[in-house]
């Protein structure tokens, strides 16, 4: 096979340009920041390239790269993207020098420590989307956790070891049960395949052919991962103290990527090699997903801290994703998709904001603000487009992927009940609620407090973060086709690989259409 | 003696520990710079053994009248034994000056415990193997009390004596017993017979306390209480040696006798008693490790849980398990010897530095050290890309494939609750900051040794292929 080596020289560039920085004089905080910056740049370009070389209407994994690494095993270095990771690749790429760029004043300390751990988040994210064979997917799955695990303990908040210490061990619980079914799966492989593998083009064949006894635990174990990263409720209390405690910077890639590495996991593994477990479970699954929607909404709601706030949100929101992911229509998942990449702009750029404000004031508490509108009104506005972002204001993109996702729930033949959507819709409206209403306490009314006077306005740094998040959200909200259209075979596909092994006839489904 | 001169050029890396242990007497007596010569002179002795094993790995036989096997995997544990030891040595320089206690013996005695356990890993009859244990143990005995001013010092002695000497009463009954039975000792006979024999209840009972004599050795609960106090006590570079050769040997050993074990359906005899103290081990290390205050104790609880990993290849009891074994080996032995050398360096002249309290606030004093530990314990974890990790999953897949997936479930649980101390020390060195002063005394030759040994763990780690089909091969 021809083999392709942009998707090695993208985990290539942070890899080394990590070490690369390693070199360089830790009181030079300066050129470490501009080399970190120019490294995550050239990897935002490399993505581009990756983008312009994919082929949409092919609706398998592109732009591969396979070698042999540790023969004895049958593993194999073997990368690849199909729609439904390019989009989070390049969500991952081109948040991560934006938010270097945001932590250009919040991180003062340690400066050239940060930005290692920065650049080798980003090989290990990249890594676990772009990873086609199970043994390297856990790689980077697990070794992300050690930037992460510093980056929240070293330079977070005042409870920053307890939150650091809750997120690896909670996460680390979660994916060894995990790395027990990826070996049990490769063990099974030898059955009908004779040889022991951990490659997921060759598993994808093979395991939707485990019976149903077993599938369901094989399921289990990988869901029960993967719902800790999303988190699905009621596995979402590391997600808080996580949130709250890492840095702005730390925040914005755990919202915007961390938290999709799950939900790209259930639909990368849990549907396509568990179809028949993942039908068996859809309905429960959903009904976890709704709470979780409408619990995080509620909590939302009530929480004093608006990071704390912004947090409980992607509770929410992470929701919805999973519920399209259940829904198993491909309008459900194609929101779902486009959803995660919403939620990664939206999200990210409420904590870049709450950063803004937060690096000025030194107080999250909404209490300690008021009738800030008109002490800085570019920050005013920035904070209400990236709420009604967050909200699903038609015309922004949160819109286009919470219809989707209700759209396809709605006629879902596997959940085939419109209880679920109606209930789903509710968290819309309780979104409206804890946004607007933080919005008004936070920006409306008097000026009470008086350490708030002279409060300045965003920089031009500042600005200049934000305005690319919202120059996409604009986009997907009105034009959504260019991206829908990149995931739209790979969903298609995913679907497909659902139905067919599985002994339900597609007619009565009602998806012989979407499936050929 | 030798047959020929092939069996001798086979036999090479024992005769040059042999060799190396006769001038190290004769360097010690007549020479007034031993404490200068020595530690090097051992060095290259060891250096010397483990790359004539590695290089002429592929010379498999067996030599001096069906005693002794060369060759394969047995030249694999040479090779780990000696560049472990050759570690040690390093560490010890300047360890042993710190407390001014040094003694030639210290070196001649360390190359000979490499000879007992050189003697266990290439045994191919039942004699050799307590001719080997006996030379390790009784070494390893010396070694725990060479500080011999040092009150707890003697007690790790003694106790290690005691109990380790009650440990040799079962397998020596074990021995015999087997040899009753099987009215032989050849190893190779027993393998074949395997079988057969177990239709006797002596044999069966044999083998179980041979397996009970061994658990001692690999420090297995319930038969690991001189575990946490030997380490304590003893000298910390040769806690190190303990820990790692002192383990391997025993594995190696219990490789090379119940080979049978991994051979066919017989040896699933053995397989409860093998799973309830691998259980039992993990847990029990992973948990009481938690409340551990000192560092060497900690290890001393790690080494029991990680003893628990290690039987889980046993209870697989198939061929992936022997390789998965010697991985975790390998592992195990370089990541341990650079926990406990980067101990050995950081501790103080009289104890101090020793609580894992001491160390919080490393990351900025000793950057360089601490990111050393910090990798070394999230090796130990078992997370990846290092190679702790790769070692699990290799045995997890023996567990799998030998239908013991719960033994695997329970591995990984264990391993999440062991996270939590391994990472404490993490927390410790980045997360807190200290205002106490610490005093240590900078070692170049410590150094060096720890650092190669968490470079074998990044590469054993990121590329295990090479050693891998290098172990596999020979099964």
């Amino acid at each position: 096979m021809e083999q392709n080596l942009l998707l090695t020289y993208l985990i290539l560039i942070p890899l080394i340009g990590s070490f690369l920085i390693l070199f360089i004089k830790k009181e030079q905080t300066n050129i470490i920041r501009y080399a970190a910056l120019g490294i995550s740049t050239i990897a935002f370009i490399v993505s581009l390239v990756i983008y312009f070389q994919f082929d949409s209407a092919n609706s398998d994994f592109q732009l591969i790269n396979e070698i042999e690494w540790i023969k004895g095993l049958n593993i194999h270095y073997h990368v690849g993207v199909d729609g439904m990771s390019l989009l989070l690749v390049l969500l991952t790429t081109f948040l991560t020098p934006l938010t270097l760029i945001s932590s250009w004043s919040s991180i003062k300390d340690k400066v050239k420590e940060f930005t290692f751990f920065f650049l080798m988040l980003e090989v290990g994210m990249l890594g676990v989307f772009i990873s086609l064979d199970l043994f390297l997917f856990y790689i980077f799955w697990e070794a992300m956790l050690i930037p992460m695990y510093f980056i929240i303990g070293i330079w977070g908040g005042k409870e920053r070891v307890y939150a650091a210490v809750k997120f690896f061990i909670y996460t680390m619980f979660g994916s060894l049960l995990m790395l027990v079914a990826i070996v049990w799966l490769a063990v099974y492989a030898i059955g009908p395949l004779g040889y022991f593998t951990t490659n997921l083009i060759d598993l994808y064949k093979v395991a939707p052919q485990i019976p149903m006894n077993i599938q369901i635990w094989m399921f289990l174990a990988f869901a029960f991962s993967f719902a800790i990263k999303v988190p699905l409720f009621p596995l979402h209390t590391w997600l808080p103290d996580a949130h709250v405690q890492a840095p702005t910077a730390g925040s914005v890639i755990l919202a915007g990527v961390l938290l999709k590495m799950g939900t790209y996991g259930l639909l990368r593994f849990n549907l396509p090699l568990f179809p028949e477990a993942s039908i068996a479970a859809a309905p429960y699954i959903s009904v976890l997903a709704i709470i979780g929607i409408i619990y995080g909404a509620l909590v939302a709601m009530v929480q004093t801290d608006i990071k704390k706030l912004v947090a409980y949100s992607s509770v929410s929101h992470l929701g919805f994703v999973v519920l399209g992911i259940f829904a198993m229509t491909q309008e459900s998942i194609q929101g779902a998709v486009i959803q995660m990449v919403n939620h990664g702009l939206s999200t990210g750029a409420l904590f870049l904001l709450v950063g803004v404000i937060y690096e000025r004031t030194h107080t999250r508490e909404i209490a300690d603000y008021g009738g800030i509108a008109k002490l800085v009104p570019v920050f005013s506005f920035a904070f209400m487009f990236a709420s009604l972002s967050s909200v699903g204001l038609p015309g922004l993109n949160g819109f286009v992927g919470e219809f989707l996702i209700l759209l396809g729930t709605f006629q879902s033949p596997i959940l085939n009940s419109w209880w679920y959507t109606v209930f789903a819709a509710s968290g819309v409206i309780f979104a409206a609620v804890y946004l607007l209403w933080m919005y008004q306490r936070v920006f409306f009314g008097k000026v009470t407090n008086p350490k708030l006077d002279g409060l300045k306005d965003m920089n031009a740094r500042e600005i200049f973060v934000l305005v690319p998040i919202f120059i996409f959200i604009v986009w997907i909200g009105i034009y959504p086709g260019t991206f829908l259209k990149v995931s739209d075979r790979s969903t298609a596909k995913v679907v497909k690989q659902m139905y067919n092994p599985v002994k339900v006839s597609p007619v009565k489904l009602g998806l012989n259409q979407s499936s050929k | 003696m030798f047959n020929n001169a092939q069996e001798f050029f086979n036999l090479l890396p024992l005769v040059i520990i042999g060799a190396g242990i006769v001038f190290s007497l004769l360097i010690e007596m007549y020479s007034k710079k031993s404490e200068l010569l020595l530690p090097w002179f051992s060095v290259i002795i060891f250096l010397a053994a483990g790359l004539h094993s590695l290089y002429y790995v592929g010379d498999v036989s067996i030599v001096l009248q069906n005693m002794l096997a060369t060759g394969g995997n047995v030249n694999v544990f040479y090779a780990i034994f000696t560049f472990g030891a050759a570690i040690v040595c390093l560490l010890s320089i300047d360890y042993i000056k710190k407390y001014g206690t040094y003694f030639g013996e210290y070196y001649i005695i360390l190359q000979s415990s490499v000879l007992g356990m050189m003697l266990m890993a290439g045994a191919k009859d039942l004699f050799v193997i307590f001719l080997g244990l006996e030379i390790m143990s009784v070494s390893f005995y010396i070694l725990a009390g060479m500080n011999r001013k040092k009150l707890n010092a003697n007690e790790a002695s003694l106790k290690y004596f005691l109990l380790g000497s009650f440990a040799t009463g079962f397998i020596v009954y074990g021995i015999a017993l087997i040899y009753g039975s099987a009215h032989t000792t050849s190893i190779d006979f027993i393998t074949s017979n395997f079988a057969e024999l177990t239709k006797n209840i002596l044999f069966i009972t044999g083998v179980l306390l041979f397996l009970i004599g061994f658990s001692f050795k690999i420090a297995a609960f319930p038969f690991h209480m001189w575990v946490p106090d030997v380490y304590e006590g003893s000298p910390t570079t040769v806690a190190a040696l303990f820990s790692t050769g002192g383990k391997a040997a025993a594995f190696s050993a219990i490789l090379a006798t119940l080979f049978a074990l991994f051979n066919g359906p017989a040896g699933n005899l053995f397989t409860p008693y093998l799973a309830v103290i691998s259980v039992l081990s993990m847990f029990y290390g992973s948990i009481v490790a938690i409340a551990q205050d000192n560092f060497k104790r900690m290890l001393a609880y790690s080494s029991i849980s990680h003893a628990g990993y290690l039987a889980i290849g046993l209870a697989a009891g198939n061929h992936d398990a022997i390789a998965g074994i010697i991985f975790y080996l390998a592992a195990y032995t370089f990541m341990n010897l650079a926990a406990f050398g980067i101990v050995s360096l950081l501790e103080g002249k009289d104890e101090t530095n020793l609580s894992i309290n001491s160390y919080a606030g490393l990351g900025t004093r000793k950057p360089l050290l601490a990111a050393l530990l910090a990798i070394i314990m999230f090796s130990l974890a078992g997370i990846p890309p290092f190679a702790g990790f790769f070692g699990k999953y290799y045995i997890f897949i023996a567990a799998v494939k030998a239908h013991l997936t719960w033994l695997a479930i329970l591995g990984v649980l264990s391993s999440a609750i062991s996270a939590y101390f391994y990472l404490r020390i993490v927390v410790l060195m980045y997360f807190k900051s200290s205002e106490d002063e610490f005093v240590f005394e900078p070692s170049n030759n410590a150094m060096v040794a720890i650092i190669f040994s968490v470079l074998l763990v990044i590469l054993l780690g990121v590329f295990p292929g090479t050693f891998l089909d290098l172990i596999t091969r020979f099964i």
